[in-house]
């Protein structure tokens, strides 16, 4: 999605958002990431304006104090920024890739199923399709990427064929290079 | 792994918990984290700035590499897996490649004493091409439109006997555009 994001061509506009929609938002992510729960005040403070970037396709980029901290597609569930997710690792759900998936996914490619059953991978947690989660790599800390679910672990266990990951964001894309003025 | 917290509080309600990581290093050069700096394709500039910084953690990244050798480039280099290298000179190849760009302003002579001026080039450095035309024509009061060359890449062609103000323009609007890239030259009449 931000493969070959610049904000320069790619954001339509931002606005700062009304408190009540800020408030929903909020909301929303807190839902979605209730491990927020005790850091959301430090994140998006209720009293500091709220920027909503508006980009191509129906994208929306969550900006506070000039820092990106979520995004969505189409109305869709929020993804935490890659720096965020880095600063709260354990807020959603992980898959590993192996090590050799590295490159692959650092050149924007979507997830296929063996990188993810192999030795060196790990798929710990059953999920099911369609959940937003982070990636992890073989022998290393942080997260690379996130992406979303496009069968469930189940399924790609026992299928181990095709993309079992879309990737959204990694490390070196677009958006983790972003720096968008308020 | 930096301090972590634990929030399992039993008054509170239960949130799910998460460690909370505020100090992670990121990469001076390739901005990944560290771990990540040998997929970057600039693995000997992101280990020497890492070895400038910080040793402790560069022992730890980079363990195949001795501490003890002076920090000089060819030493970094055996530490390089030939991928790292083919990424690294891949990375020298397309800063090549950028050096070797041109923003071309042409003088091409319509009739005895109308001339119009091309620039080509300036999309290669993330000029938007149409507000750059726009700018041309108001600062120069004059006509200038963005228009396909057979080369199928567009050009901006500016009306009147302007080449040397346009190059001003260029180098003082456009910081990205290095004034040895751009080149002046003389067309006949199409
Ligand atoms: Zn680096």
């Amino acid at each position: 999605m931000f493969k070959k994001f610049v904000p320069k061509d790619d954001v339509s506009g931002k606005s700062k958002v009304k408190s009540s929609v800020q408030r929903g938002i909020r909301a929303k992510i807190l839902e979605q990431y209730p491990a927020l729960n005790p850091y959301i005040e430090e994140l998006i403070p209720k009293k500091d304006p709220l920027v909503l970037v508006k980009c191509h396709d129906r994208l929306n980029v969550v900006m506070v104090n000039d820092q990106l901290l979520f995004f969505n597609h189409h109305d869709g569930p929020y993804y935490p920024t890659l720096q965020l997710l880095h600063k709260y690792p354990d807020i959603m759900p992980k898959v590993q890739v192996d090590r050799g998936a590295i490159k692959f996914v650092l050149s924007g490619a979507n997830i296929m199923c063996p990188g993810l059953t192999s030795k060196g991978a790990r798929l710990d947690t059953d999920l099911p399709v369609d959940t937003p989660v982070a990636v992890l790599a073989e022998g290393k800390e942080h997260a690379l990427a996130l992406g979303e679910l496009k069968m469930s672990t189940s399924d790609i266990k026992s299928i181990n064929k095709g993309v079992g990951v879309e990737l959204v964001h990694f490390i070196n894309d677009g958006l983790w290079h972003a720096k968008i003025e308020a | 792994m930096s301090d972590s917290e634990q929030h399992a509080d039993d008054a509170q309600p239960v949130w799910p918990p998460t460690r909370v990581l505020p100090d992670i290093l990121y990469c001076g050069v390739c901005t990944l984290p560290i771990e990540y700096c040998e997929f970057a394709g600039t693995v000997s500039k992101c280990q020497k700035w890492l070895r400038n910084k910080d040793q402790a953690l560069f022992a730890k990244t980079w363990p195949d590499i001795d501490l003890s050798q002076k920090l000089e480039e060819t030493t970094i280099d055996e530490g390089m897996t030939k991928e790292q290298k083919k990424a690294e000179a891949k990375a020298a190849q397309e800063a090549k490649k950028k050096a070797n760009q041109r923003v071309v302003i042409k003088r091409i002579e319509r009739s005895k004493r109308k001339c119009v001026i091309e620039v080509s080039g300036l999309e290669l450095f993330g000029v938007d091409l149409k507000k750059a035309a726009k700018l041309f024509a108001t600062k120069f009061a004059t006509g200038a439109s963005v228009t396909k060359n057979p080369q199928g890449t567009d050009d901006i062609v500016v009306q009147g006997d302007v080449q040397d103000d346009i190059y001003d323009l260029v180098v003082e609007t456009w910081e990205q555009v290095p004034e040895e890239q751009i080149e002046l030259t003389e067309g006949k009449k199409k």
